[in-house]
């Protein structure tokens, strides 16, 4: 039991941040986070670091609450807050010697120098702060994050602002992080979340909308998905498609066709026989990526519903 | 606390900081007790040091609200003020930590008017005629006056998140409690019956009678208690961000 979250709700002005909510993340498991911007996600993420109270509810941390005693879960958790806020001032190395000192780590500048490596400072560990691209900062602050080994890692949208090279070594870090510790991550990228985690947690106006594993998840996702297809030949008709197992509706405007399946199983390998049974020339075929602002109004259309 | 007080001591001299309060000080005491006729000891015939002690409160006044207004105001404004709250530090750590290292700060920028003293005591004729007893007193009361001004400052950090507004908030404060409880002792409203009540709840009172070589525990007892109510309230605000 790593991080169980009890009840937690957080009012500021008779408004709900954060509403009951409730979850738990394990140990070798990494929990996304994700939610529309304000649906509260950065909140929840305080208060369990202990940053801020909550209103309502609690949360344990490796068996600590974070009511009674807060020193002990900080003790618990890196914490890598939004907007990664740094001393712009001190340099790499400096600052990480001030975060192992306020962690009373022993042997100090030997776990710097592993943490330097891990996450790839070296080139950069004798440059100020304030000098570094963002990719570099994130790492500063992932580093000030793992420097004192915790069993718990909270990031609050790590990847954000970063470009493909800089997501690519993040994320792989994250991943390796999260074989041993507890890892609770947020983030508003679909993808990304697919990629990196185990179990995802989807929150909406500081309700809890969703608690699956990413399996789950990716199921409900993959119903209804939605093929845009284009033959070369104009005059095509639509009814050669609709005998398909799993397709639901076809609608066809000059030989661009649209797709809707409502199976689970992928419709694009039948679309294509059927289009070569057919003699049709296939020029296009695209799947829509499912976009996450669709994921949630789905989902908090269907909690609505039941 | 000590992990706090080496970084803030480090921003302090790894920065223009340090150095800027500390000459600035010096330059400004210096010009005062040696080379501006009016004050100058040189030209005053007396071997004293009160020039010293009547201008560093001014000096003081706008120093050390310049030094503590980035105590606060700066981490709020660039969120680090998170950093520091999330990590296994206690609020009584974090402020006692960053109280130490400005006061240390104020007090490396009074150390070296101790060569004043000792160029003074060889110029007395004869040498060494001068009221050290005084002057060693003297020293006691701006070590605690710099304590109060360094915990009033520290206490209007925490009130916003703008380090000009903080800055102008701890010099008003200051001067409030220095000098303003003298002139509202003076209002005739008050006169025989509190002006020397309300005199007694300023700092300049207090300081001006440990300055005078006369160590008394009441006086000692209010400095401490100022720092220690400004503190207190400094350590309130901040938990009440919560």
């Amino acid at each position: 039991m790593s991080v169980i979250v009890k009840g937690l709700s957080k009012q500021f002005d008779h408004q709900f941040a954060v509403n009951q909510l409730s979850f738990e993340a394990h140990p070798g498991q990494i929990l996304g986070f994700l939610g529309p911007n304000g649906a509260g996600k950065t909140t929840t993420m305080k208060m369990i670091c202990c940053y801020i109270e909550p209103t309502e509810g609690t949360a344990e941390v490796e068996g600590y609450d974070i009511r009674t005693s807060p020193l002990m879960v900080r003790k618990q958790i890196g914490y890598l807050p939004e907007h990664n806020p740094l001393y712009e001032e001190m340099y790499v190395k400096e600052f990480l010697q001030f975060v192992a000192s306020i962690h009373k780590i022993e042997n100090k500048n030997a776990r710097i120098s592993d943490i330097i490596e891990m996450t790839g400072l070296g080139k950069e560990q004798n440059k100020i702060i304030g000098t570094l691209s963002k990719g570099y900062r994130q790492r500063v602050g992932l580093a000030q994050a793992i420097i004192h080994d915790p069993k718990v890692l909270i990031l609050d949208e790590p990847t954000s602002g970063l470009d493909m090279n800089q997501l690519v070594d993040i994320r792989s870090l994250i991943r390796e992080l999260g074989k041993e510790k507890t890892v609770i991550f947020s983030s508003h990228i679909m993808q990304e979340v697919q990629a990196l985690c185990d179990r995802v947690v989807i929150i909406s106006d500081g309700l809890l909308v969703a608690n699956e594993s990413i399996e789950k998840l990716s199921n409900r996702m993959s119903a209804n998905q939605i093929i845009h297809v284009e033959f070369a030949q104009k005059n095509v008709s639509p009814v050669l498609f609709t005998h398909i197992e799993g397709v639901a509706d076809v609608i066809s405007d000059h030989g661009q066709f649209t797709f809707t399946s409502d199976s689970h199983s992928d419709i694009r390998k039948s679309i294509f026989d059927a289009a070569v049974k057919n003699g049709l020339t296939l020029l296009e075929m695209r799947q829509d990526k499912a976009n996450v602002e669709d994921i949630f109004r789905k989902l908090t259309k269907s909690t609505s519903d039941v | 606390m000590f992990s706090v007080f080496y970084k803030e001591i480090n921003t302090f001299f790894s920065s223009l900081i340090g150095y800027l309060v500390i000459s600035v000080f010096l330059i400004s005491i210096g010009l005062f007790m040696w080379v501006f006729s009016d004050t100058s000891v040189l030209d005053y015939n007396f071997a004293t040091m009160d020039q010293l002690f009547s201008i560093a409160p001014l000096v003081f006044l706008f120093l050390i609200p310049a030094v503590t207004m980035r105590s606060f105001a700066e981490e709020k404004a660039k969120g680090t003020i998170e950093f520091l709250y999330t990590k296994p530090l206690t609020s009584y750590e974090i402020i006692l930590g960053k109280y130490l290292a400005n006061f240390s700060l104020v007090i490396f920028a009074l150390l070296p008017t101790m060569i004043y003293y000792f160029s003074i005591y060889q110029l007395g004729s004869p040498v060494g005629n001068l009221d050290s007893g005084a002057i060693f007193g003297s020293y006691i009361g701006l070590f605690f006056l710099s304590g109060a001004f360094v915990a009033i400052g520290m206490f209007a950090s925490t009130l916003t998140n703008n380090q000009i507004i903080a800055f102008i908030l701890g010099a008003f404060f200051c001067f409030f409690f220095h000098w303003a409880f003298v002139y509202i002792a003076r209002m005739p409203v008050f006169a025989a019956n509190f002006d020397l009540f309300i005199q007694k709840l300023g700092i300049n009172y207090h300081y001006n009678s440990i300055s005078k070589g006369l160590i008394d525990s009441r006086d000692i007892v209010y400095f401490v208690s100022v720092i220690f109510v400004f503190i207190y309230a400094t350590i309130t605000i901040m938990e009440n961000r919560k």
